[in-house]
């Protein structure tokens, strides 16, 4: 939830702008962190503070692959699945996970702690196989790496 | 002895700070370049020969001399920091590790083209980048650098970091625009050109974070000097060069421009790690055609790569070793463009997944032989026929892989099965999701 003094600022600072349609994509960044994902509510909470029609809104959360309309896990963790992960073993890291966390791609945990998807290419290829949990990147990733990486990424 | 200009202070393990920075030289260029005319530093620029690192190879002195500056402002100078070519990890490191150094070069930049306002698009998944950017923005405005009147130069800008939320096709340039301006990132059609109706219908000027971090050096050295560090004569500057796979040193590395790739994978990445031999590269990311061993003496630069059939493209290599099939390569390859296509135009939003789905049928072994030929009409029609530079940058290596890799990828329609892998696996569903969730 966006508490009532943080909508405030934020109108604020949208009007202060000659135009407001920049600032949506970080009202949706952070409406999609005090909701946990861009629900419904999150979203009219954007239009309204943006002054724009809701669909504007859905229109760009369902172009956007980092905006969730549907709920996620407290992290989600992002394999990278682009080339160079791929030379390096992307696939077994993506089984492995798979198996560990005992979830497909695209589910979440039943803890609720994790979501995990595919991204692309993380800007990290010299340590591939690489992945981001949460903000945080790691590369160089082995079973056991990962291990330690889950224990301590958990909330 | 060469000098490092772009990574002299990558050595810190963290992003340099102002203080740090300008103990290496950092904001010289910019205090020299508000003495000069906007024009004399286009000027250098023009003489410095950079071309645009962003992967097409523009010359940037040229791009800026393209922007209107008679009509009324705003103008804009975007900085595209987006990189998400796969096998590119250039512009992270410039971010973590310098941020003042871009942010000095479109201060530059802003003045050469008459922008009061840059904008650093940036990926979102570079949270670290972006925090470093930000943090150095307020250290510059604290020192003046930053904001009305500049230095007592009369000139003001103000710049701001936008942090995007995904998707390739944000970098594509026009596309880029639209998304800043909070509208599906789709691209343009061109004309107008953004050097005079871009970013909100105003005079635009973009380029990419490496380029615009070359240009406190430019202005430092002087265009020429900073030309007569390449590799060889019809080069210019330095480099950033990437090797990523499985060589011995995979990294970032400093070169003069036109350092021959052989050099970079060998000398500067290594060679190949024990066990491994090479057997084709990707010159500079996911949408350049491959390069086989009979070519390694290229020298990287723009117009010797596409000499030998492929680009330049980003300049940092992925190299598959001979463990990779590629076939399997390119299904990878081509599950990324598929799920990063904006989905504008026909040809690539529905072109690419049937590529994609002949190329699994070949590997999986199910595939005839006749396939072959529809595989290489449906890349020649998509590569004229699509809206931007995106699906034919898609099918450009598969094209390169059916010139060079031809005895290859018919053994798996003969065998019934890929014989690198060995067991055949059968083909799973085209990604509908779009990588969405
Ligand atoms: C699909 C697509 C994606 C692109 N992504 C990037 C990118 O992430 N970063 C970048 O600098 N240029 C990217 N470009 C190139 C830009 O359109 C543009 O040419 C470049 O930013 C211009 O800067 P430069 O002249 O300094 O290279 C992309 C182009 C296409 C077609
Ligand atoms: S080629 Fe067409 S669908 Fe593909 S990214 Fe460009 S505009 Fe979008
Ligand atoms: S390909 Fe995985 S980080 Fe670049």
């Amino acid at each position: 939830m966006l508490s009532d003094d943080r909508i405030k600022e934020l109108r604020e600072y949208v009007s202060s702008l000659e135009h407001p349609e920049e600032a949506l994509v970080d009202l949706m960044h952070e409406a999609q962190s005090a909701y946990g994902y861009l629900s419904d509510e999150a979203a009219e909470a954007v239009a309204d503070i943006a002054g724009v029609p809701v669909i504007k809104v859905e229109e760009l959360a369902t172009f956007y692959n980092l905006i969730f309309r549907r709920p996620v896990g407290r992290k989600v963790i992002f394999v990278c699945d682009s080339i160079s992960c791929w030379v390096m073993g992307m696939e077994n890291m993506f089984d492995y996970l798979k198996k560990k966390l005992g979830i497909d791609i695209g589910q979440t945990t039943a803890d609720g702690a994790f979501t995990l998807l595919p991204i692309c290419c993380l800007g990290a290829c010299h340590v591939a196989p690489a992945m981001m949990v949460g903000e945080k990147l790691y590369g160089n990733l082995t079973p056991e790496r990962i291990d330690e990486i889950l224990e301590k990424e958990r909330i | 002895m060469f000098q490092p200009l772009l990574t002299k202070n990558f050595h810190l393990g963290r992003p340099a700070s102002l203080k740090e920075y300008e103990a290496s030289g950092g904001y010289a260029g910019l205090r020299a370049a508000l003495k000069m005319a906007p024009d004399e530093v286009i000027k250098a620029v023009i003489d410095s020969g950079l071309r645009g690192r962003g992967g097409a190879g523009f010359p940037t002195g040229k791009k800026w001399s393209l922007t209107d500056r008679k009509s009324p402002g705003p103008r804009y100078f975007l900085v595209n920091a987006d990189e998400m070519e796969p096998g590119t990890f250039k512009d992270r490191f410039l971010m973590v590790r310098d941020p003042h150094q871009v942010i000095e070069g479109l201060l530059i930049s802003g003045y050469a083209t008459d922008a009061g306002k840059g904008y650093i698009f940036i990926r979102y998944e570079y949270c670290e980048a972006a925090r470093a950017l930000n943090v150095a923005i307020e250290e510059a405005k604290g020192a003046g650098f930053i904001g009305k009147d500049i230095l007592g130069s009369g000139f003001s800008m103000e710049i701001s970091v936008h942090r995007s939320a995904g998707r390739y096709e944000c970098g594509e340039e026009t596309a880029l625009m639209n998304a800043l301006e909070g509208r599906r990132a789709n691209p343009r059609s061109k004309p107008p050109y953004p050097a005079s109706k871009g970013f909100w219908m105003r005079p635009t000027t973009i380029n990419n974070a490496e380029t615009v971090a070359n240009i406190p050096h430019i202005i430092k050295m002087g265009g020429n000097t900073w030309k007569s560090l390449a590799a060889y004569d019809g080069g210019a500057g330095t480099k950033l060069y990437g090797i990523s796979g499985r060589v011995k040193n995979p990294g970032l590395f400093e070169l003069p421009t036109g350092t021959p790739l052989k050099e970079i994978i060998e000398t500067h990445g290594g060679g190949m790690q024990e066990g491994y031999s090479f057997k084709a590269c990707l010159p500079g990311g996911a949408s350049t055609p491959l390069i086989t061993p009979n070519n390694l003496d290229v020298p990287m630069d723009f117009d010797a790569v596409s000499k030998v059939g492929s680009r330049m493209g980003t300049g940092c290599v992925t190299v598959f070793d001979d463990t990779c099939c590629i076939v399997r390569a390119m299904i990878n390859n081509l599950l990324f463009f598929t799920r990063e296509s904006c989905g504008w135009c026909t040809p690539c939003r529905d072109g690419l997944p049937f590529v994609h789905d002949i190329l699994r049928r070949i590997e999986a072994g199910v595939a005839e032989m006749d396939e072959l030929s529809v595989l290489e009409e449906n890349c020649e029609t998509i590569y004229p026929n699509s809206f931007c530079a995106f699906a034919p940058g898609a099918v450009d290596p598969v094209r390169s892989m059916l010139r060079l890799f031809r005895p290859e990828v018919e053994e798996h329609i003969k065998l019934k099965r890929c014989p690198i892998n060995g067991t055949p696996s059968p083909p799973t569903p085209s990604p509908g999701g779009r990588g969405g969730l």
